[in-house]
């Protein structure tokens, strides 16, 4: 005999109803937070357009000029590149603090194959790229099989990769005109397309391309959304069936091919092959990925947000230098949106709104 | 990821068969043992479930029933027994092979990805793409299918609440939650449905949505385990119950002859089942 008492006959009389989950409608304030948080590209396209006006309003057609405005561009192009590398790490609530310095040996193994061992530049370039990718492949290793801290492993990585890229090189630059007269591939990225008074580097095309890429591959296939799960919740993604071993090997994998893909850029940028150059490269790109919107947590932001942060930033340098300001104003005023963006996160995430 | 949609499809037709055989052992075990170091969390453990029935898993903290469970579901591998899954011999290394065998479990934790939708988190893992030239290279989701197919299940099981099939899972609440996870679990053609702790965590009301929700993947023919701590929700529902103790079962009890004070006295030892 079940004995079970009637204990929920109380209930009876009550609304039958759980709680309800409808999009009511809410404020102003209520309906912003929710649009936020469903589109977190938003607050650093938000600042972006306010930032270009306002340089715009204070320093009229010197900085609102397809000139001024595509050089922003131009500048941004290594910090952007290596900064969507950056994002999808830091989408799976890891960090890569050896962007810069796989940027900058795979430049290096670019340069030093071709002209110290005369191998065909096409080659050295695949080198390059495919070092880029094995370092971020070790990194990936260590932080989903060794199960290490990604903090430690590319702090690590960033120390050994410098060291040894300095040791290779015997910190020796290849010089701008040398590279132009034997092996002009290598400058490629930094050939410039004119539109009117518009400027374009392939650097610049490659970095938009770059993004939008990623972001249509974030967005609309599986792989994409393991990112994000794994970010989100490494042991509720392996328990639901992804693979998360494969999916954070990946992701630090191809951080490493893109970073790779920087340094190729980073030649076109500066034209000479130099050990020393891409020292500020890491923390460039945290920068753009904290401003544009992507949590350190992991499984939130979009890498539309990063390209918009590193924008915000590019902006943010030139439109003070017009103005004739000390630099240290810019460095300044980052930081404060480096702060401002991660109290917005921490608002975002807040639920319950 | 195709097999996937064809076991969406062909579901109706196996419901229809499993319920032809009601009482056919559908998962069974012999001699599960599992130690720790020094602990034997079970012990010779034998473990029988039958086709379309819920069988509900009762035992004391530490009597082993989550080992048991989870050498079922294949996150744990036994040091010895056997696993009989609708006949055959199975040995799972992975919470994912069982779950490709058809053996779904719904975590006390749910397991889903808060910041992402409920579509998203109902294809975890086993994501549909496009068609065509967009899938094979592109490898596009297919989204409007994963969501028609989502809204569909959850209609199945009567979880109509829930609006936006995109909203984030991180804004549902417990129950619906749950109801999202058990519908995930029963939405592909699975052999047998573990559920671990489903109304722990939940209120008077949403537990008897999810107590419901049990009850309506039983009559589609899915057979259920049920861990539970909670006995009325247990008598309500189950139709047999394994009464786990010192690492394997003590006995099994119907229900409807036995009161729930009878299973307490069981679990905790304070009385032995007669020898049957």
């Amino acid at each position: 005999m079940s004995t079970s008492d009637d204990y929920e006959g109380a209930a009876r009389g009550a609304s039958g109803d759980v709680a309800r989950f409808e999009d009511g409608r809410r404020g102003p304030v209520a309906a912003f937070h929710h649009a936020l948080h469903t589109t977190p590209a938003l607050v650093p396209l938000l600042v972006l357009v306010a930032a270009i006006l306002a340089f715009g309003a204070l320093e009229g057609s010197r900085f609102f000029s397809p000139f001024a405005l595509t050089l922003i561009l131009q500048q941004v192009q290594i910090v952007g590149i290596v900064a969507a590398a950056q994002s999808l790490v830091i989408l799976t609530a890891g960090i890569d603090l050896s962007v810069g310095a796989i940027a900058v040996i795979s430049s290096v193994v670019m340069g030093q194959f071709t002209f110290r061992y005369g191998l065909p530049v096409e080659v050295s370039v695949l080198c390059g790229l495919a070092l880029g990718t094995a370092i971020g492949t070790l990194n990936g290793w260590l932080v989903a099989v060794m199960k290490l801290p990604p903090f430690i492993v590319t702090l690590g990585m960033w120390q050994i990769v410098l060291a040894a890229n300095f040791l290779y090189s015997a910190n020796e630059t290849i010089r701008s005109q040398d590279i132009a007269e034997q092996a002009p591939l290598l400058q490629l990225l930094g050939t410039t397309y004119n539109l009117g008074s518009a400027r374009f580097t392939l650097g610049v095309v490659v970095m938009i391309v770059l993004v939008v890429v990623l972001a249509y591959v974030l967005r609309h296939t599986a792989w994409g959304r393991h990112v994000y799960a794994v970010g989100d919740d490494p042991e509720a993604a392996e328990l639901s069936g992804v693979n998360v071993r494969f999916t954070l090997i990946s992701v630090y994998a191809t951080a490493g091919l893109i970073c790779g893909i920087a340094g190729w850029a980073l030649i076109g940028r500066i034209g000479s092959v130099s050990p020393t150059s891409g020292q500020l490269l890491n923390i460039e790109s945290i920068t753009a990925v904290v401003i544009g919107g992507i949590s350190l947590f992991g499984g939130r932001g979009s890498i539309l947000g990063t390209f918009f942060g590193a924008l915000i930033v590019g902006v943010f340098t030139l439109g003070l230098r017009l103005m004739g300001a000390d630099a240290q104003w810019t460095y300044l005023l980052i930081g404060v949106l480096i702060i401002a963006a991660v109290a917005v996160d921490q608002w975002i995430r807040r639920v319950s709104a | 990821m195709d097999p996937t949609g064809k076991r969406v499809m062909t579901e109706q037709t196996q419901t229809q068969t499993r319920t032809g055989a009601i009482g056919t052992p559908i998962l069974t075990a012999e001699g599960l043992t599992k130690r720790y170091g020094r602990v034997t969390a079970l012990d010779r453990c034998d473990f029988d479930l039958r086709a379309g029935e819920v069988l509900a898993v009762i035992g004391d903290n530490g009597a082993g029933k989550s080992t048991l469970i989870k050498a079922l579901s294949g996150a744990v591998v036994p040091d010895a027994g056997t696993v009989t899954l609708e006949g055959r011999a199975v040995r799972f290394a992975s919470p994912i092979e069982a779950r490709e065998a058809g053996i779904e479990t719904v975590y006390q934790t749910l397991a889903m990805s808060p910041a992402l939708s409920i579509a998203d988190n109902m294809f975890m893992g086993r994501e549909l793409r496009k068609p065509g030239i967009l899938g094979t290279v592109f490898r596009k989701l297919d989204r409007s299918r994963m969501e028609a197919i989502a809204r569909e299940k959850l209609n199945d099981l009567g979880l109509l609440t829930i609006q936006n099939i995109n909203q984030a899972v991180e804004t549902l609440s417990g129950g619906q939650r749950q109801g999202v996870a058990v519908a995930r679990a029963a939405a592909f053609g699975s052999k047998v449905i573990i559920l671990d702790e489903p109304t722990a965590a939940l209120g008077v009301k949403e537990s008897r949505k999810v107590l419901d929700l049990i009850q309506d993947v039983r009559a589609r023919g899915i057979p259920i385990i049920l861990i539970s701590h909670n006995m009325p929700h247990v008598f309500e529902v189950a139709d047999r119950i394994h009464v786990h103790r010192l690492g394997r079962r003590l006995t099994v009890l119907d229900p409807k002859a036995h009161s729930m004070s009878d299973a307490v006295a069981f679990m905790t030892g304070a009385k032995e089942p007669e020898a049957a």
